[in-house]
């Protein structure tokens, strides 16, 4: 099913489109290219697979079809969540409270809502990135208007405490936002039980493909859009659907959602494989992000005196692809502003790598790269000005 | 994003390590901007007779390291003084601009170990 040529460690960044997704796309590359708008018969097959995709993604966070909205990446519903509330609820109050760890879509939103008028605080983590309960309670005020508080963190897997959250804003008016672009399929996400009004998913982050995501808006939400022109997607979003990539999303989410447990367990496993071997085989490491309530698949590890980029090319010469922090960031040269929120160590957050597992990953991969990279990790340590151990 | 160069010599720096009774050091960078190098050298007649490094950073920040070593192995102390970041990146085929500043640390370190050679033959 996959190149075995590579091993893609990155999960995380992206995942290899399902074949069973590719399959159900192409027809709607090719012969079945109605506008859903329309209403001859060309429209209504598209119109049609758009709704039964709309049903499978509503499915999958035990949401309403009609509480589901298209957006073109993770990116954007994250943008239209802040924005679109803020904008929405202006006159009830100007003050949104977020964490510093959120995902760049988040931070900068909320950067450019501070610019425009708004009041945004950033919750500090603990050193397991988890976020101060106790932070959040004392800077709710009478003009909050939405709390935004990733599902689980894209770098180092932590997973939140989103049912506290919900006990905390309970009766206080306030929405609550949730990024859940990297838990989608590997948690059952219950938006009715867990009291969220606002979700984000992305598509190619669960094995549909790049340029489509979903937003859940909660019946009743009071949300402004910001494409505005033919009326699609409920008057939040014009612009003519992405067909092709909506079926596409609609075919990751049911298979998210029939496969929830067995690539639960599938991730975990290959996850602990992981993690034992490498602290069996290599000294002087720690794991990031909180040990037991993580993201199964997700493995950040710090090695101690080496800097990242050069064992992810490393294992790049050997075919390995894993990153260092967020792919989105890695041109940056600053530490992880996670890491740094987490108060790591500098030598410690300079040599943090991310292992991301996905469902088309083996036990032999897991084999392969801990038998790779103590070896890479010896030979950068040998050159390493701050390891003076032979 | 890196030349063929850099990944040669990040994959397989040359002269690396420490020279043990070294003439001179030169140590620059820290941990929180995250590159670090040791340069050692061993002189002989005004001339870089051997040279060594160690360094904690990303591939462009390894390669310039090793490439600035050969470079200046077998030059004079003025020589090698004038080794400039531009003359190191260019020896690499260049560097991403977001790593220009690695080949500045690499020219920064070698004038730093042959200043304290100096120093200490002053002393």
């Amino acid at each position: 099913m996959t190149d075995r040529r590579t091993i893609y460690l990155d999960n995380s960044a992206t995942t290899q489109v399902h074949p069973e997704v590719i399959d159900t796309i192409q027809p709607y590359l090719s012969e079945k290219y109605g506008n859903p708008s329309s209403i001859y018969h060309k429209g209504r097959e598209a119109k049609e697979a758009v709704e039964d995709a709309r049903k499978k993604v509503a499915d999958l966070i035990n949401a309403e079809p009609e509480e589901i909205i298209f957006t073109g990446s993770g990116t954007e519903g994250n943008n239209m969540a802040l924005k679109g509330i803020a904008f929405a609820n202006k006159n009830r109050g100007k003050h949104i409270i977020t964490t510093k760890i959120e995902h760049k879509s988040i931070l900068n939103s909320a950067g450019w809502l501070e610019r425009n008028g708004f009041d945004v605080t950033y919750l500090n983590v603990d050193e397991n990135g988890t976020i101060d309960i106790e932070q959040l309670k004392k800077e709710i005020r009478s003009d909050t208007i939405l709390v935004s508080v990733m599902f689980a963190n894209n770098e180092v897997g932590t997973i939140q405490p989103i049912e506290e959250i919900k006990d905390i804003l309970k009766n206080k008016n306030i929405y609550l936002h949730t990024d859940a672009v990297q838990t989608a399929g590997k948690f059952d996400l219950d938006v009715k039980e867990l009291g969220i009004d606002l979700l984000t998913l992305s598509g190619h982050k669960m094995h549909a493909t790049k340029g489509i995501g979903a937003l859940y808006i909660k019946k009743g939400t009071k949300i402004e859009p910001f494409l505005h022109g033919g009326g699609q997607e409920r008057n939040l979003r014009s612009g003519t659907e992405n067909v092709p990539e909506i079926v596409g999303m609609g075919k990751a989410a049911e298979i998210a959602k029939k496969d929830l447990e067995k690539n639960r367990i599938h991730l975990k496993k290959l996850e602990k494989k992981l993690k034992e071997d490498i602290f069996r085989k290599i000294p002087e490491l720690i794991l990031n992000g909180h040990p037991e309530k993580r993201l199964p698949g997700n493995l950040n590890i710090s090695f101690k005196y080496i800097e990242g980029e050069s064992v992810v090319l490393m294992l790049d010469e050997k075919d390995i692809c894993v990153s260092t922090g967020s792919a989105c960031t890695s041109n940056s040269l600053k530490p992880s502003y996670v890491l740094t929120a987490m108060k790591k160590d500098p030598v410690f957050m300079h040599g943090s790598i991310r292992f991301s597992i996905g469902a088309f990953n083996t036990e032999e991969d897991i084999d392969t790269i801990t038998k790779t990279l103590p070896e890479i990790i010896k030979s950068l340590r040998a050159i390493s000005p701050l390891y003076n151990k032979d | 994003m890196y030349s063929k160069k850099v990944m040669d010599h990040f994959k397989n720096p040359r002269n690396t390590g420490e020279i043990e009774d070294a003439d001179g050091i030169g140590e620059v960078g820290n941990p929180i901007c995250g590159d670090i190098m040791k340069i050692t050298i061993k002189v002989k007649d005004d001339r870089i007779e051997d040279i060594k490094f160690k360094t904690f950073g990303c591939a462009a920040a390894i390669a310039t390291s090793s490439m600035i070593t050969e470079i200046a192995k077998g030059k004079t102390l003025e020589e090698a003084k004038e080794i400039s970041k531009k003359d190191v990146s260019c020896a690499l085929d260049g560097l991403p601009p977001i790593k220009e500043h690695c080949s500045n640390l690499a020219s920064e370190g070698l004038r730093k170990a042959i200043d304290d050679y100096l120093m200490k033959k002053k002393d």
